[in-house]
């Protein structure tokens, strides 16, 4: 006997599209002679003809703790076991420019990365690792033009020229006014130093990506799929504008060396969806908006994580499965490069074990699932193609309301942009109390088990000690003249907008200045920024 | 009867930037009619205890995700003393081990929130530090405003 019952909600995706029973010719208005090949503008169905077919997406997984000599020995363990590219993973004090001697920042040395102060840490860092046979993502923002310098002038010490170096900095300060906060100094010197590392790469380090336009913290913050999109798409026209605007390159000049980075959380479609919308939506934005001529400016090339929060600490090892979920959505959505999460992360810093296992997690999607076999395998399925529509559709939506905040920098100096976040963060959380969103352990098929206890690494005091010894060495045996003057060019250097620093952040690293003195020059003349609290 | 709201000064203290559970029980607290101020990330010890006193508040919230909740609570509390705070609450939630809940209550902290508390929780939590429930606050208010919200954040 059926009830009576109201009209049953909705069904929809996370961000909110409605989700039809089911796809079929007659639902849909697509026209599929107008869906380009991979490889082929507007490149909806991947970047490249052949896919996964010829090369594997890279398999990145973030590393750093502790001191410089502790993540080297992880460095190499990782790429004995079939790791192809690097990941730094900074300390605090490092990614917000402060030197592990700094009394401010004690508690924080070497605990959620590796603690770099000195060219000396980074020749530590990197020792032993030929480093034109490897890639190196550098998850940074404020510091990210001084860990450019390092990697340039460790580089240059292995006899390797700059223009055979691999890489990503990330590089991207707006998201870090509106999440996780390693900002330094205010938006409009920031980004300018942002163009400088663009324009150097784009002339010197033709293989290093200058810049990975990130929405994975927006994400981590709480906003939805097509939020963490717009907002990054949106991100990336602020960036790219400003490299026009100075007027010494042209998009085609710099396009190929802008990347992207994003989380793939569980919405399995959605995911999919989102990075083929987005790969989309920049193509057009690059071909129409700043008149690229070459196809390949077009290509929307991003690395993403499987993981972040949506991992759970009640019966954690069902993040494995979580995460590798997350990692089949992002091949089909068509990543370049991915970090799979270790099933422990929410609550200790990954073992060597988890590490592994999140590692083979990637691998065994490669090499034994078949998912790279065929280019896009998904293209064409009447409710991905739809979703894709429909995604962009919301891009295009969310960015021209950010336009109308006056862009992206307004939206985050008056905290648009954080606002709209706290509140999807907000109902994001009332729904998995309430249980209207399920959550496998969490808020349904629960078991009684004990409480996880989180282990937090903390460097022990022989290696901070260790750390602050190495420090005052280099600073005892560098020279101090040097040292003042190079800052001194520098600040004098920042002062003129249209100077580009980069020459002479590498010439302050080779003289062993520290992140904390080179940020504390640049924030004498630049000011630091004042965040907008909302909640 | 008439009178004003508790005040609660949700703060970060430590480099640590991630503030989505530090935003989310700031609101869940006023939902449940307590005036919030939240401080911003990247708060220095001395500048959390010194907005806790023009503030008047009656509770501190300290979210830490850094791991370094240990030092930074001992660092607090000690301020908060040192500016003659010593009625005022301090409660911290985070990624804090079990292990470190009892070392943290030990230390002075009024009630600890690890990852994993419910909104209702923490509320809850916080209405029982009062005897009779979060009530109405029997201090002085001195009302300083502070100006402009982002002048909480100093260099």
């Amino acid at each position: 006997m059926s009830e009576e019952k109201g009209a049953p909600p909705p069904v929809t995706t996370e961000s909110g599209i409605p989700v039809e029973p089911l796809y079929s010719p007659a639902s849909t208005t697509l026209d599929y002679g107008g869906i380009a090949d991979p490889g082929t503008f507007p490149f909806t169905r991947g970047n490249f003809a052949s896919g996964y077919r010829h090369k594997l997406w890279t398999f990145r997984q973030y590393s750093g703790f502790g001191t410089a000599a502790e993540t080297n020995a992880r460095y190499k363990y990782l790429l004995a076991n079939g790791g192809t590219g690097l990941s730094v993973a900074a300390d605090l004090p490092t990614q917000i420019g402060y030197d592990s001697d700094d009394p401010d920042v004690t508690e924080e040395v070497g605990r959620v990365g590796v603690a770099l102060d000195t060219l000396a840490d980074a020749e530590i860092l990197f020792d032993g690792i030929p480093l034109d046979q490897v890639s190196t993502s550098w998850t940074i923002n404020g510091t990210a033009a001084i860990m450019l310098a390092f990697y340039v002038a460790v580089g240059k010490k292995q006899g390797v020229s700059v223009e055979r170096l691999r890489g990503t900095i990330q590089n991207d300060i707006l998201k870090e006014y509106v999440a996780r906060g390693t900002w330094i100094w205010p938006p409009e010197p920031s980004i300018r130093l942002i163009v400088d590392t663009i324009e150097f790469c784009a002339e010197h380090v033709p293989r290093y990506n200058a810049i990975s336009v990130a929405g994975a913290h927006f994400r981590d913050a709480g906003c939805t799929a097509a939020q963490e999109m717009a907002f990054t798409l949106s991100d990336a026209v602020t960036y790219v504008d400003a490299v026009l605007e100075r007027g010494r390159m042209s998009i085609d000049e710099f396009a190929p060396q802008v990347s992207f980075f994003f989380y793939t959380h569980n919405d399995f479609f959605e995911e999919i969806a989102k990075y083929r919308a987005g790969r989309r939506r920049w193509a057009r934005l690059v071909k129409e908006r700043w008149g690229a001529q070459n196809d390949s400016s077009c290509l929307f090339r991003t690395g993403c994580v499987a993981g972040g929060s949506t991992l759970q600490a009640p019966q954690a090892q069902n993040n494995i499965v979580r995460v590798a979920y997350q990692a089949m959505a992002s091949v089909l959505g068509g990543v370049q490069s991915m970090f799979t999460a270790a099933w422990d992360e929410p609550f200790a810093l990954p073992t060597e074990e988890s590490t592994t296992l999140a590692l083979r997690t990637q691998q065994i999607l490669a090499h034994e699932t078949g998912v790279g076999r065929t280019v896009d395998p998904l293209g064409g399925s009447w409710f991905v193609e739809s979703l894709t529509d429909a995604m962009e559709e919301r891009l295009v939506a969310i960015m021209a309301d950010i336009d109308e905040h006056g862009g992206m920098v307004r939206a985050i100096e008056d905290g648009y942009v954080q606002g709209l976040i706290a509140e999807e963060a907000w109902t994001a959380q009332k729904a998995i109390e309430s249980g209207e969103r399920p959550i496998v352990g969490v808020n349904i098929f629960q078991t009684e088990e004990p409480p996880v206890d989180l282990q937090v690494y903390g460097m022990d005091d022989a290696g901070r000690q260790r750390q602050l010894d190495r420090l005052a060495e280099v600073k005892a045996w560098r020279n101090g003249d040097d040292v003042r003057r190079v800052l001194k060019d520098l600040q004098t250097a920042a002062e003129q907008p249209d100077v580009n620093l980069m020459p002479l952040l590498i010439e302050a690293v080779e003289a062993y200045a520290t992140v904390g003195e080179i940020t504390q020059a640049l924030r004498d003349v630049w000011g630091e920024y004042r965040q907008p609290a909302v909640f | 009867m008439s009178g004003s709201p508790r005040r609660v000064l949700v703060a970060k203290p430590g480099l640590d930037g991630h503030d989505r559970g530090a935003k989310i029980v700031a609101r869940a607290l006023r939902d449940a009619g307590y005036e919030v101020i939240y401080t911003g990330i990247r708060q220095k010890v001395g500048v959390i205890a010194e907005l806790a006193l023009q503030e008047d508040v009656d509770l501190v919230g300290l979210s830490v995700l850094s791991g370094a909740h240990l030092g930074l609570a001992r660092q607090v509390l000690e301020a908060l003393r040192d500016n003659g705070l010593e009625d005022v609450k301090l409660v911290i939630g985070g990624t804090i081990p079990a292990s470190d809940c009892q070392a943290l209550r030990d230390m002075g902290v009024d009630a600890v929130f690890p990852t994993g508390t419910s909104i209702d929780e923490v509320v809850a939590g916080v209405n029982g530090l009062w005897p009779g429930g979060r009530g109405v606050s029997p201090r002085y208010r001195r009302r300083e405003p502070l100006g402009e919200e982002n002048d909480v954040v100093s260099a």
